[in-house]
């Protein structure tokens, strides 16, 4: 056993993660994040403290066994590492990427206290990577069971709920509406922050676990969800397809040519990889002046996808401050690295047109912070006679997405009043044997919460088919409030009393 | 086991082409395997085609389907690079990367007794199925079809199967009346006093003028609507419409809407959006096509 570690006897500073330079990076679509190799790691990972009652775990959607994967990296145990992150983890070199760290487990982490807190992210990231280039993503032994698992959406709900439904011994099948799997990783976040070799090392994973991958297939139109449970003899299902339905400002002039979606713009270029044009036949003609409204995650991906397909100057459109910034605070600060201009405290009020059907300029007022509204957040008041026009030729709108009407066009499930499916605290919809998670269900979130949802739906499915649930954290031996050690939450437990 | 396969699972082989037809030399039908897709198809509904891997995902609205055959038929019309590239290269036998669908929501075929379909050019093959669907549903049924000229008529046997009347019309007066669909309106319209609705496929301009000229006698008048798209199913955003007020995307809210509300203009504007990459694209495949033909005499 190592010497106990002391906030005073740890590395002080984090180790830097070597990256891009700036300059050289605005014009390729590599990862801009290079990774830490084996010394970074190990180093980095001496900074952890291995609390005995960690409260980073807490701030993880997944509950990651933190200090248990750091403390393997310090022993050179890497492969130990990434067992433990798979326990929990189905996607370790995906989440390590995009998760928000510093609102997660980083934020969490008593070494940010006094000093910047442990780099669990780039760890996780790390370990993650080893796995995929070691290929340790082992087949576990499945015992095989009569149940048939239908996923629809093979984004990160998906996937996990896959994942944990195939390792549970179900036959899975995962429906995509594209040509290709992965959802919002593949057509959404672009290759310099997660490189589709990932993406594809992990659906490579699930294919080994036994989950089949159907493309071309739009569940709701060609079959519903009904349909599924019936006639295509399908146990369980789960539906993870998505917010999907882009929110535009309503302002004037928002249909004119240039302005578009972020999700349209991600999409043609990472999907459809508009950028070799016209080596492949899906055009998008980007502005010299693009401007882009929001400052999420999608923001930030849209103007540095812009920067990269040649953009001259690329502007960030935000009502609120940059303390407001919902975007993860690595990305804002590449995203300044890289010369994007900020209008904080700016909202748009009319797209002007040049009178041909193009973008000219972006209408803008200033604003001001006033009291908090139901977010919590401050609300931006616009300043009387603030109104400014910004020269842009393009205009793309990342300002959040409404639920997608697809499955509730098709299907009886209930729905909420805004249109997400209304689930209870299982994740089962009012339809029997069918869950759903994700941002169908909560409206735009992240890629671990997502993962999180499918998990947690994969839970209640495997309750509800009366399968044993040894992914569930009870502790070997604690029987108190069980009847022959299964709980009375679970579903099966009425049909067990009759057998 | 129920089948829930659907023809593409083998690791993405792709759609089989199991028939062609040649309208013209621009016009061609392609009939794709797809039992299950042939089974939910309705009328009114499309789906998104990619035909090679680096190709881009065009809709195309479903000209007919059989389900006992197990085919979903598209008429193509050869006006820019992808679609004049699958003029070349789809044939029975090969097969479409990517086919997917029924999107959209189908056409409510209603309680409507007498209906015209009004079909335009390329429009003529995807009114087919809502002409068929209405008159199984019980109505009266008048199909309007427009071409430029006589040698672009194809399915007009097909029309007057299933219709009660058909009124033809041609640019140039080679086949039927000499017109455009509107004039063929308002003669129907002159006929039957007691049309209940006017169903209008074919160019946005064509679609245009049958709303105009139903809205003087306030006759409800759907119109299918055909811009540009990704994904297909509400997840971009390109395709966007304006519909009285309010904004709508096709894929998933349409594609048919009520043509007295439709900006036509707006789409029209939107329709051109990429004009100038399709020309480059289309004339740098042109100029592929014309180098591979020397190349092959040589």
């Amino acid at each position: 056993m190592a010497k106990k570690r002391t906030i005073r006897s740890i590395p002080q500073q984090r180790t830097p993660v070597r990256e891009q330079d700036p300059r050289v990076r605005r014009a390729n679509f590599a990862e801009v994040n290079l990774g830490y190799n084996e010394a970074e790691a190990k180093l980095e990972s001496q900074r952890c403290l291995l609390c005995p009652d960690p409260t980073c775990i807490g701030g993880c959607p997944v509950g990651i066994d933190i200090p248990g994967f750091i403390g393997r990296i310090t022993e050179g145990d890497i492969r130990g590492a990434y067992d433990v992150l798979a326990r929990t983890n189905l996607l370790p070199a995906v989440c390590g990427r995009v998760c928000p760290q510093e609102n997660q487990c980083e934020g969490k982490c008593v070494v940010g206290d006094a000093l910047e807190p442990v780099a669990i992210g780039r760890l996780e990231r790390f370990a993650g990577d080893r796995a995929i280039a070691e290929g340790w993503a082992r087949r576990p032994h499945i015992e095989p069971n009569r149940f048939r698992v239908g996923v629809v959406g093979s984004g990160p709900a998906g996937m996990a709920c896959a994942a944990d439904m195939a390792k549970a011994g179900c036959d899975v099948t995962v429906y995509e509406a594209f040509h290709l799997p992965g959802g919002v990783l593949r057509y959404g976040i672009p290759d310099f922050r997660l490189p589709n070799e990932v993406v594809d090392a992990e659906i490579d994973a699930l294919r080994r676990l036994g989950v089949r991958f159907e493309c071309n297939t739009l569940v709701g139109r060609l079959f519903t969800i009904e349909q599924m449970i019936g006639e295509l003899g399908y146990h369980a299902v789960f539906i993870g397809t998505g917010a999907g339905y882009p929110a535009m400002l309503g302002i004037p002039g928002d249909s004119l040519n240039g302005v578009l979606s972020a999700n349209e713009l991600l999409t043609r270029c990472n999907l459809m990889r508009a950028r070799d044009f016209p080596a492949v036949d899906t055009p998008l003609p980007l502005g010299r002046h693009v401007a882009v409204v929001g400052a999420g995650n999608t923001a930030m991906d849209a103007m540095r996808v812009a920067l990269r397909l040649g953009a001259e100057q690329v502007s960030c459109i935000y009502r609120r401050s940059r303390a407001e910034c919902p975007a993860r605070a690595e990305e804002v600060h590449h995203a300044e690295q890289e010369g994007i201009e900020f209008h904080w405290l700016t909202a748009p009020v009319e797209v002007l047109g040049d009178g041909k059907g193009n973008v000219r300029a972006l209408r803008c007022q200033t604003m001001i912070l006033g009291e908090p509204d139901r977010s919590g957040r401050a609300r931006p008041v616009p300043v009387p006679g603030s109104e400014h026009d910004i020269e842009v030729d393009q205009v793309v709108f990342a300002i959040g997405t409404n639920a997608n009407p697809i499955i509730g066009q098709t299907s009886g499930l209930a729905l909420d009043k805004r249109g997400y499916i209304a689930v209870d605290a299982d994740l089962a919809t009012s339809l029997a044997g069918v869950y759903a998670g994700g941002d169908i269900v909560t409206g735009a979130a992240t890629v671990i919460e997502a993962m999180g949802a499918g998990r947690r739906a994969a839970r209640g499915m495997k309750d509800y088919l009366g399968l044993s649930e040894p992914a569930t954290p009870r502790l070997p031996g604690d029987l108190s409030g069980t009847l022959f050690g299964i709980a009375p939450e679970q579903k099966n437990f009425v049909r067990l009393r009759v057998a | 086991m129920p089948d829930t396969q659907t023809p593409d699972s083998q690791n993405g082989a792709g759609f089989e082409i199991v028939r062609r037809e040649d309208f013209s030399d621009v016009t061609y039908l392609l009939a794709v395997r797809h039992p299950m897709m042939a089974r939910a198809a309705r009328p009114g509904q499309f789906v998104i085609v990619m035909s090679h891997p680096e190709g881009e995902r065009i809709p195309l609205t479903i000209a007919d389907f059989d389900a006992a055959e197990g085919t979903v038929t598209l008429v193509i019309q050869a006006v820019g690079k992808t679609t004049r590239e699958m003029q070349q290269t789809c044939h029975v036998g090969t097969r479409l990367h990517a086919l997917v669908g029924p999107m959209g929501v189908p056409t409510h075929l209603g309680k409507a007794k007498k209906v015209v379909c009004v079909g335009g050019g390329l429009g003529v093959a995807p009114i087919f199925p809502q002409a068929r669907g209405f008159k199984q549903n019980g109505a009266s049924v008048i199909a309007i079809l427009g071409f430029r000229t006589k040698s672009l008529v194809f399915w007009e046997n097909r029309f007057r199967e299933v219709c009660d009347d058909v009124i033809l019309c041609t640019d140039d007066g080679s086949a039927g009346l000499k017109g455009f669909v509107s004039d063929g309106i308002r003669q129907a319209i002159a006929a039957h006093p007691d049309i209940d609705e006017v169903v209008a496929i074919g160019p946005p301009v064509m679609m245009k003028a049958c709303a105009e000229a139903t809205r003087p006698h306030g006759i409800r008048t759907m119109v299918s609507l055909n811009p540009i798209m990704v994904d297909g199913t509400g997840m971009c955003g390109g395709c966007r419409v304006k519909i009285g007020d309010v904004v709508k995307f096709a894929c998933v809210d349409g594609p048919d809407f009520d043509g007295h509300l439709v900006d036509f203009d707006d789409l029209m504007m939107r329709l051109r959006r990429y004009a100038e990459e399709e020309k480059a694209a289309t004339a740098r495949w042109s100029e592929t096509c014309r180098m591979r033909a020397l190349l092959a005499v040589s």
